[in-house]
């Protein structure tokens, strides 16, 4: 008899859960919303007064998450991805990472989790966004478990920090130590190419790419989850890759300036493997299907990464690089 | 934790307050002469808000700038720089032999503050920031509970009227009545004029005052070169429980300085000797009347 498997939790849901228990027992943490809905329900017990919901209003959102993180208290600010990366985006620039203010940015349906609700609510910027702020830490956890892990550690970290969270439930990563910020994980071993991936279908789908490219090709991949975008460590990077020879980055993000980006910016400067970015290319994903629907449709499959490694591995067969939709 | 002995108000007589707002005017010509040139007549309308700020009405120390009991000023015009910089060398905060390298290279006085400056609470430049963040603090004060660090602290933060065509002041004039942040008062420098062209030209915004009624803000109209009606309506804030405050300050862009006055090519500008030299003399003869 088998044991009941749990069905997976949603990121967005694991953090909520863990900063409700996180106001209970830190007396600086504010909970600021936005109108999410997140928190409908939520019994924050002693630690009420410390939620606020300022309204559907991002600029301002932030503007008094810095004045309050200024005097010393720890805010966790809720709202979508979009909205945090763009709208609020000087706000977040100029107001918390400017100052280095202890602000986290819970953002909620990154990348294509809004699926159906379509590219007004897609996130496939953020990542870049908040890259190339100082001062950022920018975390992707891949499932409910590293979402908890991650939090712990960033719990206390100096600056600001941008937590990209899913919308629905996606399915539990396979089991692992727990992710290290800044240290990539190896989820799989591999001696030829290395499948380097950021997020939770992503990771997934590098996974089954990697029993593709086993089974049909008789290739050896290994699959590295990449859960911290910033700060990117150089020589983790170069270790993950190295003696294979090449690499393909897999994201739920636009081609520029996400992983792939970073990751081209750090290999670069050293001699080393082909590299393959797959990401969303120049458009934007307007039709109706699930995340992972619509993931399919631009081309991030198991199938497709695992095309993308063949063409890394033997340039001139074909690219995936330029699905369109 | 120390608590700011000083009293909210009275601390400084009148005749202070206008000879510390003589001496601001003369530093901002000063640095306006220098060779970056700065925001002159936005700088020059806001100097007798921040005078009687600073000298009559903050509950500030240059000895513990970041004392917890602390009123919050923020300057969210934050073009104004040369004016808040010339206040804080006068208030203590700085030596005012410092502004000389207002502008140069190795100065820490940018064209917008910084907090590098000692008494610059948060950095400000692009318009519409202030009011979230002093919200923010407004909202942080009430949360420790009043009473716990003395008289429960109050944030005023300076607009421009222009300003407030960033649509993100308006988010937080809406938030700040529905947190009741009583503690919070607005300053608008209503000088009327905006970069390129009269504000009411380019986005009309009377009834002022009806319109932050309207949102549910108590409002206090006065002239802003008028110490006396600025100490009364800054100096008694909060006015109403539950309701956050705004003086609305008619002022004058380029105040003081004839050749400045209402004159739309001193919003920025640097100013040559001579015309420096005439301004001076205007001032000194100002204070002399």
């Amino acid at each position: 008899m088998t044991a009941p498997v749990a069905a997976p939790v949603a990121t967005r849901h694991a953090y909520r859960d863990w900063l409700i228990a996180r106001m209970r027992d830190d007396p600086r943490v504010i909970c600021l919303d936005s109108d999410t809905g997140l928190f409908t329900g939520a019994d924050f017990g002693p630690a009420a007064d410390r939620y606020l919901d300022l309204g559907i209003a991002e600029q301002n959102l932030f503007g008094v998450a810095a004045g309050l993180a200024h005097d010393g208290w720890l805010p966790y600010v809720n709202t979508m991805a979009a909205f945090a990366a763009c709208r609020a985006a000087e706000t977040v620039k100029i107001d918390i990472a400017y100052n280095r203010l202890p602000v986290r940015i819970a953002a909620t349906h990154g990348g294509l989790a809004a699926g159906h609700l379509g590219p007004t609510h897609h996130a496939l910027e953020d990542l870049a966004v908040m890259r190339a702020m100082p001062a950022m830490t920018v975390l992707v956890p891949g499932d409910a478990a590293d979402t908890v892990a991650l939090l712990d550690q960033a719990h206390d970290r100096d600056g600001p920090v941008y937590l990209r969270l899913g919308r629905k439930p996606t399915p539990d990563l396979p089991p692992a130590p727990p992710p290290r910020i800044g240290v990539p994980r190896v989820r799989r071993d591999g001696t030829e190419v290395c499948l380097l991936a950021c997020g939770p279908l992503p990771t997934l789908r590098a996974l089954a790419a990697a029993e593709v490219l086993a089974a049909a090709d008789g290739v050896s991949a290994r699959v590295v989850q990449v859960h911290t975008l910033k700060p990117l460590d150089g020589a983790a990077i170069a270790g993950a890759v190295r003696g294979c020879a090449a690499v393909v980055t897999v994201e739920e993000h636009w081609r520029e300036g996400g992983l792939g980006s970073a990751v081209a910016a750090l290999l670069a400067s050293r001699p080393g493997p082909r590299l393959v970015r797959m990401g969303v290319g120049d458009m934007y994903v307007s039709a109706v299907g699930s995340q992972e629907e619509l993931l399919d449709a631009v081309g991030i499959t198991a199938a497709g990464i695992a095309r993308a490694a063949r063409s890394a591995l033997r340039p001139g067969l074909d690219s995936p690089l330029f699905a369109t939709f | 934790m120390t608590v700011l002995a000083v009293p909210a108000a009275g601390r400084t007589t009148a005749t202070e307050v206008e000879a510390a707002a003589a001496r601001i005017r003369h530093h901002v010509v000063d640095m306006c002469a220098g060779a970056e040139g700065g925001h002159l007549g936005g700088s020059l309308s806001c100097v007798d808000i921040l005078s009687v700020l600073y000298f009559d009405v903050l509950r500030v120390d240059p000895e513990r700038p970041h004392d917890p009991g602390r009123d919050i000023f923020l300057l969210s015009k934050g073009h104004a720089a040369i004016a808040l910089y010339a206040t804080l060398a006068e208030r203590g905060f700085l030596d005012p032999a410092e502004l000389a390298g207002y502008g140069r290279r190795g100065s820490r006085l940018l064209g917008h503050p910084t907090r590098a400056v000692p008494g610059v609470e948060l950095p400000t430049g692009s318009l519409g920031h202030g009011l979230a963040l002093g919200l923010g603090l407004a909202l942080s004060a009430r949360m420790r509970e009043a009473g716990r660090f003395g008289p429960r602290r109050r944030t005023y933060v300076l607009l421009g009227d222009g300003e407030l065509q960033e649509g993100s002041c308006w988010e937080s004039v809406m938030a700040a009545a529905s947190t009741r942040a009583d503690h919070l008062v607005a300053v608008v420098d209503r000088n009327g004029l905006q970069l390129g062209s009269p504000t009411e030209r380019v986005c009309p915004m009377e009834p002022l005052g009806e319109r932050f009624r309207g949102f549910g803000w108590d409002v206090r109209e006065v002239d802003g070169h008028d110490h006396g009606e600025l100490r009364a309506a800054l100096g008694t804030a909060p006015w109403t429980a539950g309701r956050p405050g705004v003086v609305i300050a008619r002022t004058v862009k380029g105040n003081g300085v004839p050749a400045a006055e209402n004159r739309i090519d001193a919003h920025y500008t640097t100013l040559p000797a001579r015309v420096a030299a005439r301004a001076h003399r205007d001032l000194s003869l100002r204070k002399a009347s």
